[in-house]
């Protein structure tokens, strides 16, 4: 059984399986972009104390599952959203919806992800992708980051949707439940409020290791590092950034161009002058986060080991925070 | 970034699929590109790899000198920490780590190497001869 459903990539998993299931629904106005801006998906997390695959804990993204819901409740598309205990459930039900024409997406780990390269399979339990549709003992999939579908046996399905460890996605499956069309005012008023949502997030919140004041933190901490770890382990905590920064699925510089792309698309919605210009300004950021991985990869690859490289990096990160913080407040003050 | 700057160097995705990248154009809008991969990614991901490899040499060096159970060199293999052991195999974090000597994983019952077996996907009698290596 194979449903009709359109695999369109997305640099993005989660901004990809919104697009596509949204799409599929019959909201045909939404795009990767539009996605991403109305769920509000830009941010940044150092948590300290808090150790993933051995390095510092660094989140370019909002926790899974937001993105989705916060761009259902703006277009005032119901949801329904499921997690299990039981594994034979959790199938049974993916199954029904299959059987009732409704494609599904999923939360999974990628450490058993079959179609993945080996070297991208690390205890990562914030994938998405869609299942739509199932021949004999295998599922078809659409994963956004994919530039095509491709298929998981049944067995490894389960593994993935039942991934252990930090987010584990205990099964959870997700669909829009209704599928009405929606206007263009819906559609603005979405827009302004995913705006709001982030560049309040970055900017207002008084939590030292949120938004802008976490990359300050990150900054902080990078300077230490070489004393506290030794250059080569430094260089490790570095990979890491740079791999939540810049891996597969963020469009680029932790999401920064994804983001400036969306301003450049709310403003064909929305009317405001501003956010073409501060559009330009998460480019030059975006640019500005390439950089500082060029950096780090000088430190990460034993070219430049000493205390001075780590402070250079420090200070790129801290520029980049100023930079952030004067974008984000331009968008806050936007009298909509 | 512009278009023209998105990097197309090999990378470990080569053989699987291409990346969407955001860039603009030379009229300053934005587009999507698909990119093969960056070197300075592929060094991160290169480096980290090296490193679950290291930890991997590591381990089995150490169950060899009998400082650790064969538990320490499935768990690196699998690039698992004790918290994510622990969360596959339902123990609680310290009797895994009791686990991990030499001592104790002697008398480990077949039931809890079933356990382990099933999270390494390897089957007992591997990470019991492992231990006889």
């Amino acid at each position: 059984m194979q449903l009709d459903f359109q695999h369109i990539q997305a640099a993005h998993c989660e901004n990809g399986v919104t697009t596509n299931l949204l799409k599929h629904s019959g909201i045909h106005q939404i795009t990767e972009l539009l996605a991403f801006g109305i769920g509000a998906g830009i941010f940044y997390i150092h948590i300290p104390f808090l150790k993933i695959s051995g390095g510092p804990a660094i989140s370019f993204r909002t926790m899974p599952g937001q993105i989705f819901t916060r761009t259902c409740s703006a277009l005032g598309v119901k949801i329904e959203r499921k997690t299990f205990s039981s594994k034979e459930k959790a199938q049974q039900f993916l199954d029904d919806c299959l059987a009732k024409g409704q494609p599904a997406g999923c939360q999974v780990g990628v450490y058993h992800l079959t179609y993945f390269p080996k070297e991208f399979r690390f205890h990562f339990n914030a994938h998405n992708l869609v299942v739509y549709g199932k021949e004999n003992d295998t599922y078809l999939v659409s994963d956004p980051v994919m530039e095509t579908v491709t298929t998981i046996s049944a067995h490894d399905l389960e593994r993935v949707r039942f991934a252990k460890g930090a987010l584990a996605p205990n099964g959870q499956i997700y669909f829009p439940k209704t599928s009405e069309p929606v206007s263009e005012e819906r559609i603005k008023k979405g827009i302004i409020k995913g705006i709001k949502h982030a560049s309040w997030f970055m900017t207002e919140t008084p939590v030292p290791i949120l938004g802008v004041a976490g990359i300050r933190f990150t900054a902080g901490r990078i300077k230490t590092w070489r004393e506290s770890l030794g250059a080569r382990r430094g260089g490790l905590y570095l990979a890491q950034l740079v791999r939540m920064g810049e891996e597969i699925g963020t469009g680029g510089a932790g999401f920064r161009f994804v983001y400036a792309a969306f301003l450049q698309q709310a403003h064909t919605f929305v009317k405001k002058d501003e956010l073409l210009e501060i559009s330009k300004q998460f480019t030059a950021i975006g640019d500005l986060w390439r950089a500082s991985s060029v950096q780090a990869s000088g430190i990460y690859k034993g070219r430049m080991t000493e205390q001075q490289d780590f402070n250079v990096m420090g200070d790129m990160l801290l520029n980049i925070a100023d930079k952030e913080k004067a974008a984000f407040k331009a968008l806050y003050k936007i009298k909509w | 970034m512009k278009q023209s700057e998105i990097p197309q160097d090999p990378s470990p995705l080569d053989k699987f699929t291409k990346e969407v990248c955001y860039a603009v154009d030379e009229k300053g809008d934005y587009t999507t590109a698909l990119s093969r991969g960056w070197q300075v990614k592929a060094d991160a991901l290169g480096i980290t790899w090296e490193e679950a490899q290291a930890r991997t040499a590591n381990a089995r060096e150490k169950v060899k000198n009998g400082e650790a159970s064969p538990i320490l060199f499935f768990m690196e293999l699998n690039m698992m920490d004790l918290p994510i052991v622990a969360a596959y195999t339902g123990f609680w974090q310290w009797t895994v780590k009791r686990h991990l000597k030499p001592d104790v994983f002697k008398n480990l019952s077949e039931k809890k190497l079933q356990k382990y077996a099933e999270v390494f996907d390897v089957s007992v009698e591997e990470i019991k001869n492992f231990a006889a290596q």
